[in-house]
């Protein structure tokens, strides 16, 4: 009843369908380039994704063979189907099709409607009819066949190739274990250090402890930008340089304040009574953190490991700089945007799976464990 | 070592060193230093009991000041030499760069961005939240708007594409305009507007994180202000602008603050739509193309942008403690 305009059933469909053409817009381009990925290559460059399964119209050429030739009353006649070329066949599989429109020359592949009776080069004239046969008069005996050109509707044609030019091909496997590689030690090893330091923001008294939890707020919005420069310098004079072992303390450090946030605001909401009386019982800080926190704080470990894992997934600019440039160390986003945007730019089939493999693995995280993100989120910024 | 190996290493030993310090280091501290034993057992309690905060804090303390802290006065630093690193040039750097056409349009768009993409995404956040809090379908609907969360900034990059493409059988704005006879363009080549083009690519991105922590925040409203105020005859509209956002005022800027935030360190969508060309530069993408030439220009850039970060960080302080009191 609290509804803007819930007050009456116009209302509520006047809201049903803003919200719906809301989500259609959000889901559009990604249904884009999911669907873009699956398309033939051709059809890609000719037809726009949401005609998708439609048919397309794709010109092609086809070489008459002379052999079949015959006189008729004075003149040399050509007849047969240019979807019989078994160099077409991989469009027309059963042999047959709709010609639309077709021509002599590669630059007019579309000069003439199918029935429309044009002349030859040369002297002669030539038709192509609907269902793709034709007919050649031509005065003289014909030493070479003509080349064809002609639009012809092809059926939709979805297919893997893509996925397996891009997985197999084009090193986005290496790309993808790459990714991997950063991305698992990388969320790992923050959430332990900043579990204990968490734990002792949250439930040991000490001097400068306030101090503390203000220097981890402020660092939280420190731009990374500031970071890369002094040390990656630090790095190369303590022999790291660039390497994989650079990016997983890069992002280890960086995703720190974010972990130490969130830890300890969750775990300071933990009861009190609980850890009280543990202390009572004898048990010491180490103990109660081990037996008591931890499991209590499964919930928010997860969500910081959820926002660690898309993070580094997702990194260009720490990968960019801290990894080197080779392609045996690029992880996906790199690969994607300095590689493949550069050399496949007009070949929008394989840019399109190249993305969706990129975004698939933390699309999967997304929807499965959606309800720790939420609860990640509102723990660190909602009091 | 193949990288993997050395990956299942990494998280062997890290793991493993991380367990091994907070165990050995607590007990070296109760057995040996200040053991619980002995003439000064009570004095020992108490002194391990002062030192062992700060051995649960050494390894995030020593992490962050290392690889935040220290970066902000290591770059400033750097940023007041040359492009050497041997010449001390003050802050000349900073005066080449304000000299320069691409550093103040890289200014002017970041402080537009800085405007336009919290305002929008939180907007289109509290309408989102305010349209499906009771509608049936409305935590599939929710699900669907933040789903781009989970998508990098390079990928968004390539989904939108699909849509701002200057070929007409791609981009789903130019086959419009085909369709209505209009002439085709690159919409990331019209000068000015095609930073507004750019910046909805994020907010498509940030409108799920602001509408998820915006529907908790409504959902918080207590019952009675909104009941009483429909009681005394407010329309829809008043109840929403009048009862329910000023009560989640608090929220609303933590959102804004928080997308601004982003805002301001967001290179990838720039460096892969336009790569900062057609008048497209922001701060990040235009230190990229400082970063491995000039480091002195580089950190002058990112020094720059902490700048701007500043007032929020000060801000966020200031609210953390307030907090704790």
């Amino acid at each position: 009843m609290d509804n803007i305009a819930g007050q009456n059933s116009g209302g509520r469909v006047a809201v049903n369908i803003t919200v719906l053409v809301l989500v259609l817009l959000w889901l559009l381009p990604t249904v884009g380039l999911f669907v873009s990925s699956f398309r033939d290559r051709d059809q890609i460059s000719n037809s726009g994704w949401w005609l998708a399964p439609m048919a397309v119209d794709l010109n092609f050429r086809t070489r008459v063979a002379t052999d079949g030739a015959r006189e008729e009353g004075g003149v040399f006649v050509l007849e047969g189907n240019v979807f019989a070329d078994p160099a077409l066949a991989a469009n027309f599989p059963d042999g047959a099709g709709v010609v639309a429109a077709y021509g002599t020359r590669a630059v007019a592949p579309t000069e003439f409607v199918a029935g429309e009776v044009s002349e030859l080069r040369g002297g002669g004239n030539l038709v192509v009819n609907r269902d793709g046969s034709y007919r050649i008069e031509a005065p003289e005996a014909l030493d070479r066949g003509p080349t064809l050109y002609f639009e012809a509707r092809t059926p939709p044609k979805f297919t893997l190739a893509n996925y397996q030019t891009v997985l197999f091909a084009d090193g986005m496997d290496r790309a993808f274990i790459n990714t991997l590689t950063v991305t698992i030690p990388a969320t790992i090893i923050p959430i332990l250090i900043a579990a204990f330091a968490a734990y002792a923001l949250a439930w040991m008294d000490f001097p400068g402890r306030g101090l503390l939890i203000a220097a981890v707020v402020g660092l939280l919005v420190v731009p990374l930008q500031l970071a890369l420069v002094p040390l990656l310098r630090l790095h190369t004079d303590i022999g790291i340089g660039q390497s994989f072992v650079g990016i997983w303390l890069a992002h280890t450090g960086f995703g720190l304040p974010l972990a130490v946030y969130l830890l300890r605001n969750y775990m300071a909401g933990l009861p009190r009574d609980i850890i009280e009386s543990a202390r009572v019982d004898g048990a010491t800080d180490f103990q109660i953190f081990i037996r008591i926190i931890l499991p209590l704080s499964f919930p928010a470990l997860a969500s910081f490991a959820i926002f660690q894992f898309l993070w580094t997934w997702n990194d260009l600019l720490v990968a960019k700089v801290f990894l080197p440039s080779g392609a045996d160390t690029q992880v996906m986003t790199v690969k994607i945007a300095d590689d493949l945007l550069g050399s496949r730019g007009g070949d929008w089939g394989i840019l399109a799976t190249a993305a969706f493999v990129s975004i698939a693995v933390p699309l999967a995280v997304f929807f499965t464990m959606q309800r720790y993100l939420v609860r990640g989120l509102l723990a660190g910024s909602v009091k | 070592m193949s990288p993997v190996l050395q990956g299942i290493l990494t998280i062997i030993i890290g793991v493993g060193g991380c367990v091994g310090y907070f165990y050995g280091s607590n007990l070296l501290l109760d057995k040996v230093i200040f053991p619980a034993r002995g003439a000064n057992i009570g004095r020992n309690i108490n002194r391990a009991n002062q030192v062992r905060p700060w051995l649960f804090l050494f390894p995030a303390v020593f992490a962050l000041g290392v690889y935040l802290a220290y970066p902000v006065v290591g770059s400033f630093y750097r940023s007041l030499f040359d492009r050497s690193g041997a010449n001390f040039i003050g802050l000349g750097n900073y005066v080449d760069l304000f000299n320069e056409g691409t550093f103040r349009v890289a200014v002017f768009n970041n402080l537009l961005w800085v405007l336009v993409v919290p305002a929008l995404a939180t907007f289109f956040g509290l309408l989102i939240a305010q349209l499906t809090d009771r509608l049936r379908w409305g935590n599939i609907a929710k699900s669907l708007i933040f789903m781009p969360m989970a998508i990098s900034f390079v990928g968004a990059s390539l989904i939108w594409r699909f849509v701002y493409s200057a070929n007409p059988d791609i981009g789903i704005i130019n086959a419009l305009r085909d369709a209505m006879g209009l002439a085709v363009l690159d919409p990331l080549q019209v000068q000015f507007w095609n930073n507004f083009f750019l910046m909805f690519i994020l907010v498509w991105i940030q409108t799920g994180f602001a509408m998820v922590i915006l529907s908790a925040a409504l959902r918080g409203i207590p019952e009675e202000t909104i009941e009483a105020a429909i009681i005394d005859g407010a329309n829809p509209f008043q109840v929403f602008f009048k009862i329910k956002v000023p009560q989640i005022m608090g929220t609303i800027v933590v959102v804004w603050t928080t997308i601004t935030i982003l805002v301001l360190k967001v290179f990838d969508i720039v460096y892969t739509m336009t790569g900062g060309n057609f008048g497209t530069h922001i701060l990040p993408s235009y230190m990229m193309t400082y970063m491995f030439r000039d480091d002195g220009r580089a950190t002058a850039v990112a020094f720059v942008i902490m700048l701007l970060v500043l007032p929020v960080m000060i801000w966020n302080i200031r609210q953390a403690r307030a907090e704790m009191r």
